[in-house]
């Protein structure tokens, strides 16, 4: 054996290592039968995860674990363009609904580990006017509390409200201003509209925060739905 | 126990006189009379329309009068083009807004000569050009099919062009120079089944609105028909139908250029992007028989290189770059596409021997790479595999690699590509 031989060896290995951390940080497309949805649903893995837990990179939401009626809505609204978001938008242009329902009931059903928050923590004024806004609202300017509606323990409600822990802070403030710009709708009655647009910049900032350094649930199931009454009527909840 | 038992039979008795009760009901009830679907389909007017609707679906009409998520036929989607926007109009039957006032006349000679009901010339975004090829009955029959879907009150939006192409008179040169009216004339030493497929690929189908370069004026010439280029303000390439370096489908089997086109996925390749819309819409919805004389009529299309295969030079790597890609490709692609870039057709479309890798253009490739796709669910292949995007993972230089390696590897015969041109393709959005 040449003396170079093990050097290569250990540079192999480390290389290998090296690969593999990555692969966790960015999915890379992995599955065990090509005819399987694994397999299928190989075109949401670099953004969302291989178990639509996220990823590290960029802002791109946990899908794992929301309710399927959700996840639905939201894939037949990239595919008919009324959310819009152009690379999603491109991916599902021209796929049926049976399909596209397939797809969310596969990511709703799993339930992949939470990864550890990687926000840096809020300062305590923000912290405390996100944690009041999440868990009291704000009665007096007719902002209810998101656990009224997305679950005391913020994991969603069947069929169409999202869970928001493991979601990243960039991630909500984009889709709260989105819909209090008008950019992001949902059926009507679009509760979501009501409450973004009675939000102010720092009550978004706030909220992101507050919900972006809660720890995982222990259950992660949303809830069920018609366990409250909601605050507002939302078209999503029909 | 035993009481257990008696229930189960008391319940097994009270079943048993269920199903006699239901199946007397059920004799004896009189019902509807039974529906013949031999008897609506004879009808000759349903039989019209629904020959229409099935010629409408090979004219791919509903794409482009149709604005996503908006009402059949009304109109309303911009088409961009490189002169302005166009808005296209509502063809649905209603009086005011639509065409509800046209005659089959009207719509005969719109179709065949791209002059509207009022005299006034169409843009050719309107494939006029492969329309008049149309056959007057065929006309007819659209144009019942058209007549018989809701009538849609939306006003057209006014075109958007600018000077000096919103002058429609410079359409009269556009025509002297681009346009030869006349129905599709059967060639009389070819099949049938080729005839046919020449009619649907050459009239309806308008394959050349895309696969025939556009010059700068928007007009494509005949002389250089299917031979390929890029499709203005898509940023795809639509390959040559002609040339064994591009999409040329001479040594393709008929079953599987009819899988791509009706299926949308195949053992040879896969649609995605522009491709994909015209299978979603159009193709997918075509009988076996049609599809197949389609690809009868391509496969027999004269095989023609415009340009000669890249020379060893032009084809030579940097040996680092190599390496780049060779490692991307391991990390991010083999899972789907193989080691040996085989892939697992007609899921993962192979990449060794793939002309829409080793093609002049490497802008397909380039985007596939940055941007992902899907191919389209169709009747045949309602769940289909998908391709991640990676261009918030891959870098230009990476992408560059990965793509020179698919280009260059398995003895596929293209030729290295460089960052600024993946770096160009990433600021565009997808679509």
């Amino acid at each position: 054996m040449s003396p170079t031989g093990p050097i290569a060896l250990l540079f192999a290995v480390l290389l290998t290592a090296g690969s593999q951390a990555r692969a966790q940080s960015d999915a890379v497309p992995a599955f065990k039968e090509v005819d399987s949805i694994e397999a299928r649903v190989q075109g949401c893995v670099t953004c969302h995860g291989q178990r639509g837990q996220g990823t590290n990179n960029g802002y791109f939401p946990r899908i794992a674990g929301k309710p399927a009626g959700y996840l639905y809505n939201q894939l037949v609204a990239f595919r008919d363009g009324n959310r819009r978001y152009p690379p999603m938008n491109y991916l599902v242009a021209y796929l049926p609904d049976s399909y596209l329902r397939e797809i969310a009931e596969h990511f709703a059903k799993e339930r992949p580990p939470f990864a550890a928050q990687d926000a840096a923590p809020a300062d305590p004024a923000t912290a405390s006017r996100g944690k009041a806004l999440v868990t009291a609202g704000e009665p007096a300017k007719g902002i209810p509390a998101c656990v009224a509606c997305h679950g005391t323990g913020l994991t969603g409600m069947e069929p169409g409200i999202p869970g928001l822990v493991g979601l990243r802070p960039t991630y909500i403030v984009a889709q709260l201003t989105r819909w209090r710009v008008g950019d992001r709708h949902a059926a009507e009655p679009d509760c979501m509209k009501r409450i973004a647009t009675r939000l102010s910049d720092t009550d978004i900032t706030a909220v992101a925060a507050w919900l972006s350094q809660q720890p995982a649930p222990k259950n992660p199931s949303p809830e069920s739905s018609n366990l409250v009454r909601m605050p507002l009527a939302c078209g999503s909840q029909r | 126990m035993s009481k257990l038992r008696l229930g189960l039979r008391i319940l097994l008795g009270l079943a048993v006189l269920a199903v006699v009760a239901l199946g007397v009901v059920f004799w004896m009830h009189p019902g509807a009379l039974p529906v013949d679907p031999n008897a609506i389909a004879a009808n000759p007017t349903t039989q019209v329309i629904n020959r229409g609707e099935y010629l409408a679906r090979a004219g791919d009409c509903v794409a482009c009068h149709t604005t996503p998520n908006g009402k059949p036929f009304a109109g309303g989607r911009p088409m961009v083009t490189p002169f302005g926007a166009l808005y296209v109009p509502n063809i649905t039957p209603d009086d005011d807004t639509g065409i509800g006032q046209w005659t089959a006349d009207d719509f005969y000679r719109m179709m065949h000569t791209g002059v509207s009901k009022n005299g006034t010339l169409l843009y050719p975004a309107m494939p006029f050009a492969s329309y008049t090829k149309v056959t007057r009955e065929d006309s007819d029959a659209i144009y019942a099919y058209l007549m018989s879907v809701a009538p849609v009150k939306q006003q057209n939006r006014p075109h958007e062009l600018q000077f000096p192409f919103n002058n429609r008179d410079l359409l009269l040169g556009w025509r002297t120079l681009y346009f030869k009216e006349g129905e599709y004339k059967p060639d009389n030493s070819q099949s049938a089944e080729w005839n046919r497929g020449a009619y649907l690929v050459q009239g309806l189908g308008h394959c050349a609105m895309c696969h025939t370069a556009i010059n700068a004026l928007g007009g494509s010439s005949e002389s250089k028909a299917f031979e390929g280029g890029m499709i203005p303000n898509q940023n795809w390439y639509a390959p040559s139908l002609t040339s064994n370096r591009e999409a040329g489908l001479g040594d393709w089997d008929i079953q599987d250029i009819a899988d791509l086109l009706q299926v949308g996925a195949s053992h040879r390749g896969t649609t995605y992007g522009p491709m994909a819309e015209v299978v979603y819409n159009s193709l997918q919805y075509l009988s076996d028989e049609d599809v197949k004389a389609m690809a009868v009529y391509l496969k027999a299309l004269p095989q023609r290189d415009s340009e000669p295969p890249p020379t060893s030079q032009a084809r030579l790597v940097n040996p680092a770059v190599m390496e780049m890609g060779r490692k991307v490709y391991a990390t991010q692609c083999a899972m789907c596409h193989g080691d040996e870039g085989k892939g697992h057709a007609p899921a993962y479309p192979p990449l060794a021997g793939n002309r829409s890798i080793t093609m002049a253009s490497p802008v397909n490739s380039i985007r596939m790479v940055l941007n992902g796709g899907y191919a389209p669910g169709t009747k045949k292949n309602p769940r289909p595999h998908g391709m991640p995007p990676f261009s918030h993972i891959l870098n230009d230089e990476e992408v560059a690699a990965v793509v020179t390696y698919t280009r260059v590897a398995w003895d596929n015969s293209g030729t290295p590509v460089a960052p600024a041109q993946a770096n160009e393709l990433r600021r565009l959005l997808p679509e």
